[in-house]
């Protein structure tokens, strides 16, 4: 398990883990699960596209997703959020049928995209893991309070000003990097677990941004953790240990926190 | 005119079985979807939409894990996810979306795992590409009684939940304040919408189930002003979108590449999307208007919605 082969695997997982815990506090706080979730899933449109015409599947997920995000940006500036998000999606995954029907790409491989496949990682995969993660890390830091504060006030008052819409793309764009980047650990359909699960989790033990923020970072890793250790000694697929024990590790803070006492602060704060 | 009409719809579109079967199963579960997705965009419930749609998936490799029919695999899925995302707490929108989040997240971990087994120890591969991108020309004659059942249920449940549903989808302190138990209506609209939404990810996939419940709906809208002739508009819309794309995918085996035919969930959604687009132009022109948005969270036009319903009683 911590064989050679296997350093990559361990690299990878873990930036991918760090930035999904950081990017999944604003997703929780602005309540745009759908959007982690549509994001990804569209991407794997792009990726099937990107085989269609022979580019590396990096390039059709970082298109897609960053085209998905503007989309929804847009649209959601004049209509209802989930609406806009659900119509992105759809347009995507409709352009991703397309593509798919044009191409001969084999099963177990459009699986891989959209489950996960750890053991493929290769050393070819971790400097651009990498600076993706650094690259959403420092655009996070750089807009870090206004992207907080856009967020909490989007949620109380539904004011859009030029700014927060500024911050929703900002945002949006962020989850698009992830996406790229996290598509080969956990695969399409399972990113957003990792962006609402550990920072759900975390929200309900911490009132503080900060700590909130780290206590969603620590869950994550040790959930991608547990999950590739599991993975690799029983060969089941990665997806299951992700999606279930972010589940897991989410009850378990459900019962912590009714112990500690009810909502934290952050939590009455913003509702 | 006949030429006209051979121009339109290709050799054979007629006769063919497959067509037939498409055109009644879409049909109907476009009806359905639209008038569902009424309440599901009033609601803003199209992430609870999608997730139902797709957790299908869970209960339709489950199910063939263990020899079952999948229909059984997705009705019981959906249901077991309605409780558990109410029991999480579906009921504060804040809740809401995590709590759909991680139920879901949970539900998809496992159809990764069923599927793992599907093929390992069934060897049968694809089962989510079926699920996620099925297409209505694979609906097959056997299963639309079935589809025509279920739907007029989740019809059913919707008409009989009609006003206490409005109103308390419209404001539920009023409702609750009438005395409409909230909860159990809501509990009572999910179910609905889970019957509605795993069928149709059943027999057409997942992207067209999503697309039906919230595209022609939201174009509605945008157009209507009162409920009741928004689900007539969604209905119309949807109904329409899906026989013009049946029609479209049929006559593209002759665009190229030749002989391999463009996806009929791809032109659905197109349409769909385009006819959104197009209903949101007239608002532009009328600037600073946006009244007759249903699913506005504009104060005023929220309150007339409400007395027009209490007015009623």
């Amino acid at each position: 398990m911590l064989s050679g082969f296997m350093t990559d695997t361990w690299i990878v997982a873990t930036a991918v883990a760090v930035v999904a815990g950081v990017v999944g506090f604003f997703t929780v706080v602005r309540g745009s699960s759908f959007v982690a979730h549509a994001i990804p899933v569209g991407a794997f449109a792009g990726a099937a596209g990107a085989s269609l015409i022979g580019v590396s599947t990096l390039v059709g997920l970082g298109v897609f997703g960053a085209g998905g995000a503007v989309a929804i940006a847009l649209l959601g500036r004049r209509s209802r959020h989930d609406v806009a998000t659900a119509l992105a999606l759809v347009v995507m995954l409709g352009l991703g049928a397309l593509f798919l029907g044009m191409s001969t790409e084999y099963a177990p491989e459009i699986y891989a995209l959209l489950f996960g496949e750890v053991l493929g990682i290769g050393a070819n995969e971790v400097g651009p893991t990498l600076a993706l993660a650094s690259l959403s890390l420092l655009v996070i830091a750089a807009v870090y309070r206004p992207l907080l504060v856009s967020s909490v006030l989007e949620v109380s008052s539904r004011s859009r000003t030029r700014r927060s819409s500024a911050m929703e793309l900002v945002f949006l764009l962020v989850v698009a990097i992830v996406t790229t980047m996290a598509v080969p650990v956990v695969g399409t359909l399972l990113i957003f677990t990792l962006m609402v699960a550990p920072a759900g989790a975390a929200r309900l033990l911490a009132d503080r941004p900060h700590r909130a923020i780290l206590l969603s970072v620590a869950i994550a890793v040790v959930t991608v953790w547990i999950s590739i250790a599991a993975s690799y000694l029983t060969n089941w697929p990665v997806g299951f240990f992700v999606g279930v024990g972010g589940a897991v590790a989410y009850a378990l803070a459900r019962i912590g926190s009714s112990w500690i006492g009810p909502h934290a602060r952050l939590d009455r704060a913003t509702s | 005119m006949a030429d006209f009409v051979s121009l339109v719809f290709a050799p054979g579109f007629f006769e063919s079985g497959p067509v037939a079967s498409a055109v009644v199963a879409g049909g109907v579960v476009a009806a359905v979807s639209a008038v569902v997705g009424v309440f599901t965009v009033m609601r803003g419930q199209s992430f609870a939409g999608h997730a139902l749609s797709d957790m299908g998936t869970t209960g339709g490799s489950g199910a063939f894990l263990v020899g079952v029919s999948p229909l059984w695999g997705f009705v019981t899925v959906s249901v077991v996810a309605v409780a558990a995302m109410e029991l999480i707490g579906i009921r504060r929108p804040r809740g809401r979306d995590v709590a759909t989040g991680i139920v879901f997240g949970a539900a998809l971990g496992l159809a990764a795992l069923f599927l793992y087994w599907d093929t390992t120890v069934r060897n049968a591969s694809g089962a989510a590409m079926t699920i996620l991108f099925g297409s209505l020309f694979t609906v097959s004659s056997s299963t639309v009684p079935i589809v025509v059942v279920l739907a007029a249920a989740s019809l059913a449940l919707v008409l009989v939940l009609f006003r206490p549903l409005l109103l308390a989808s419209t404001s539920s302190d009023l409702a609750s304040a009438r005395g409409v138990p909230v909860r159990l209506v809501g509990i009572g609209y999910l179910l609905a919408m889970a019957l509605a939404v795993s069928l149709s990810a059943y027999t057409i996939g997942a992207i067209l189930s999503t697309a039906l419940l919230v595209g022609p709906a939201a174009t509605a809208a945008r157009l209507t002003k009162s409920p009741l002739s928004a689900m007539l508009c969604a209905t119309a819309l949807g109904v329409v979108a899906v026989l013009a794309g049946i029609v479209l995918a049929y006559d593209s085996y002759g665009w190229p590449p030749v002989g391999h035919g463009w996806p009929v969930s791809f032109f659905v959604v197109t349409l769909i999307f385009v006819f959104y687009v197009l209903a949101g132009i007239p608002r532009r022109w009328r600037s600073g208007h946006t009244g007759t948005d249903l699913s506005t969270t504009d104060a005023p036009r929220r309150a007339h919605l409400v007395h027009g319903l209490v007015g009623k009683r």
